[in-house]
């Protein structure tokens, strides 16, 4: 059994509710912060512990803290981004649904760290029952002194608000979360300036994901340099991933960054393998705008190592032999998935998702959506996998936010690693239609199982 | 004060400027002018807050400062990077640059009607002037594309979606020079339109501006529309004494003949305004005694505009002097003597028939 700091007590009945959630150890880092740390404690345990950001970019959580400007009065504050709405991502809504007062804890605690006296949950609009949990949740808190103002007598103040979005995905983005929740429409700013200058009501402001604040709490609990203790080299720490796809065992898991990707997804403690026998043709291990890797190159990396569930394993070999661990979203695909048509399922969300502020991403997300279309529906031609790749390559960093990545990294990996199933789509288009491409050469490298 | 206030060094394309802190890197290139300066459809100096959005000016920044000399990771806009001491940018001399700057224009022009022939626009646009900088001679887009109704807003102003480039520099007009805005961005991703919402016509002092902000023909003066294209026009520089008071009254009238077909703002090189003007000026005194005339608008001679003009134009060469190479210019013979048929003695009305030339010979005595 993988050691777990986040869901340990995930299995407690009632752990939704103060009480429960108190008598079980909760709450008991919220007062050691308060009581005997300090901010500037906080934010040493939160440095040392190595904690990196849980949204998908890994931002060191302790070196995005000290970045907040700290101008005398002016009010700072901390924005808890819920906006989970990669595709194949779904771990903030379990931690919000099942242990709101973990994330409730850990918001006191980074807010105080931080001297914020208010704090935002920005939730996506789609969890429509989760802010009547948390807000029940806040209101417990407040009731037992843990919010409002003069907490445990220290003299700080903390109030915090639960707002709802209109189901965007680009509010998921930072900056443009801050401008949703400010009323405005939710378009990304240009940066510099950064929120941590000039944030939510031009204020200093940190961004954080919901899973990096819940994850403040054990911090505080066993401290930095225990947390270290966890995990391998720089992906300290437990991650929460949730999987799905074709797997046995979907769900949201959380394990401690020293396992491999092997084990993850046929151990039976995590995924328990691939459903109905078949075998494993691709995954994407971070949510659906991370590259897509082949079996072989998902295992072990071009080098030959096995790919760990690390930020650095999963990223081995850069974009061309590997991915990212990004926001834990792990979607498996068997050989019965047709990555052409996955790839289409992908441009088309990012098309729909974009917010056509910025002329490459507004213009090249509908185009690859297009082109897509019409070789996954048997009328593509050979230039239409050239052109892809043209148009992917001229959106990719030439946006405002990192949406046009997003949209064109999935394209970028499903050519750069399946070109000969885009080719296969062209050259055969009526039996594309009737059937998948399956495996290829550069698939399974675990041999099929024995037919029964 | 001003005199010790430190300036940053920077150089674009190997020229080296000195600039104030706090100067964008396109303003930096505008000071030195020409080639290196980046187009820019959605940054507009006048209007704050706008630019960054069109990423037509990304340009590379090989060296980010004298401090910190490592490269910049990702193309930048240079309407919103600000420059740092001992920046060195690279615009039309990274082939980088070039191509992306390429893959954006292409972009603009996938949806883009290219109804030139028929609009308004054609002349002063900028997306004309970007396409055939940056832009390929063919696409590669094979869909159909995206198309919006026409719609009015108000008796004065046509908005023409589907030319849209998605600026924002009439959002950004009405919110910081009339008293409300009433139109905005609507919808997301490539369905992201302007609108009002509500069908609903935009009445404002100054709202007009709108139309010289717009860098395409997706807002035209209702006023002028079809009747006549700018470079049959004569632009004039004018001026009148206008009540409103945020109103600069100075106006250039494009006219043909006496009668005035429309009145604009002032526009720089670059397209931008250099005072904004009220409604009144720009739609009601259409009326060459309403203006006091100043004198012939300067043109760039580049702009198809000036082909009707003869302001700043260039003269023709002389060719002789390239023929004779320095010399002096010789008579060798004068044909009037040398010739036999020059002669005017003779009466040609008493010649039977047609000339000879036997008739000229001169009779020895």
């Amino acid at each position: 059994m993988g050691r777990k700091l986040l869901l340990d007590k995930a299995h407690i009945e009632g752990i939704r509710y103060y009480d429960t959630y108190r008598s079980n150890g909760g709450y008991a880092a919220a007062e050691k912060a308060l009581k005997n740390l300090g901010p500037d404690g906080v934010l040493d345990e939160v440095k040392k512990s190595g904690l990196r950001g849980r949204g998908g970019a890994g931002f060191p959580t302790g070196m995005k803290w000290s970045f907040i400007a700290k101008p005398e009065g002016v009010p700072r504050y901390l924005v808890c981004n819920a906006d989970e709405s990669e595709p194949g991502t779904f771990k903030d809504r379990y931690l919000m649904e099942f242990i709101p007062h973990l994330l409730i804890e850990g918001l006191l605690i980074s807010s105080f760290a931080l001297g914020a006296n208010s704090c935002y949950i920005y939730i996506r609009g789609e969890y429509a029952w989760i802010p009547e949990i948390l807000e029940q949740a806040i209101a417990e808190a407040k009731n037992k002194g843990w919010l409002g103002k003069n907490i445990l007598g220290t003299g700080f103040d903390l109030e915090i608000y639960v707002q709802r979005g209109a189901g965007a995905y680009i509010c998921g983005e930072e900056t443009a979360l801050i401008e949703s929740l400010e009323g405005k429409r939710g378009n990304p700013r240009i940066k510099p300036p950064f929120p941590a200058v000039k944030g939510l009501y031009q204020c200093p402001t940190v961004v954080n994901n919901v899973e990096t604040l819940a994850a403040v709490v054990p911090i505080i609990n066993i401290g930095g340099d225990e947390y270290i203790k966890f995990g391998t080299g720089k992906s300290t720490g437990t991650k929460l991933i949730s999987a799905c796809g074709n797997i046995n065992k979907p769900g949201v898991y959380e394990i401690e960054m020293n396992i491999s990707v092997e084990e993850f997804i046929y151990s039976d403690e995590y995924c328990g393998g691939i459903k109905n026998n078949k075998r494993l043709k691709a995954c994407i291990p971070g949510g659906s705008s991370v590259p897509v890797l082949p079996a072989n190159l998902l295992l072990k990396t071009a080098k030959g190592e096995t790919r760990m569930m690390t930020y650095e394993s999963l990223a081995d070999g850069g974009f061309a032999t590997g991915s990212m661990l990004g926001s834990g979203g792990f979607i498996v695909m068997d050989e019965d998935q047709c990555i052409v048509r996955n790839t289409l399922t992908f441009a088309r969300f990012y098309h729909h998702e974009s917010c056509g502020q910025c002329s490459p991403c507004r213009e090249g997300t509908g185009w690859m959506k297009k082109v897509l279309q019409n070789i996954e529906y048997g009328k593509g031609k050979m230039s239409d996998i050239d052109l892809l790749w043209d148009i992917q390559r001229k959106i990719e960093g030439n946006t405002i936010c990192p949406l046009g990545d997003a949209a064109a990294w999935p394209v970028a990996a499903a050519i750069r690693h399946f070109r000969d199933e885009f080719e296969w789509h062209v050259l055969n288009p009526e039996e594309s239609q009737k059937r998948n491409f399956g495996l290829a050469h550069y698939a399974d490298p675990i041999p099929a199982p024995a037919a029964v | 004060m001003a005199e010790d206030k430190k300036m940053f060094k920077v150089k674009i394309d190997n020229i080296s400027v000195e600039v104030e802190p706090g100067t964008t890197i396109l303003n930096a290139a505008r000071l030195i002018g020409g080639e290196v300066v980046p187009p820019a459809m959605c940054y507009y100096s006048k209007l704050e807050g706008s630019g960054g959005k069109c990423r037509t000016c990304i340009v590379k920044v090989t060296k980010g400062s004298d401090a910190d000399p490592r490269p910049m990771p990702k193309l930048v806009a240079s309407c919103r990077t600000t420059v740092m001491d001992g920046m060195e940018v690279a615009n039309i001399t990274s082939p980088e640059v070039l191509d992306a700057r390429k893959g954006v224009v292409e972009f603009l022009l996938i949806n883009h009607p290219l109804d030139c022939p028929i609009c308004d626009q054609a002349g002063e646009c900028h997306l004309q002037d970007l396409g055939y900088e940056n832009g390929s001679e063919a696409t590669r887009y094979e869909f159909k594309r995206r198309t919006f109704d026409k719609v009015d807003l108000g008796d004065k102003i046509k908005l023409h979606m589907t030319r849209c480039i998605l600026c924002y520099r009439c959002v950004f007009t009405a919110d910081q020079l009339t008293q409300k805005r009433e139109h905005g961005i609507l919808g997301r991703g490539d369905a992201a339109e302007i609108g009002t919402y509500i069908k609903q016509s935009l009445d404002n002092d100054f709202i007009g501006n709108v139309i010289d902000v717009c860098p395409v023909g997706a807002l035209t003066d209702n006023t002028f529309r079809f009747k006549n294209r700018v470079w049959f026009l004569k632009p004039v520089d004018a001026h009148r004494n206008c009540n409103n008071p945020k109103c600069c009254g100075k106006v250039v009238l494009w006219m043909r003949g006496d009668e005035v077909f429309r009145v604009t703002a002032r526009k720089d090189e670059y397209g931008e305004v250099e005072n904004f003007i009220c409604d009144e000026c720009r739609f009601e005194k259409k009326d060459k005694n309403d203006w006091v005339i100043e004198g012939p608008r300067k043109i760039n001679h580049h702009s198809v505009i000036s082909q009707g003009q003869y302001v700043n134009t260039v003269k023709p060469l002389d060719p002789l002097v390239d023929v004779l190479d320095g010399r002096k210019p010789k008579l060798l013979f004068n044909i009037h003597s040398e010739s036999q048929v020059n002669r005017p003695e003779i009466d040609l009305s008493k010649i039977e028939g047609p000339a000879h030339s036997d008739d000229f010979i001169i009779k020895k005595s």
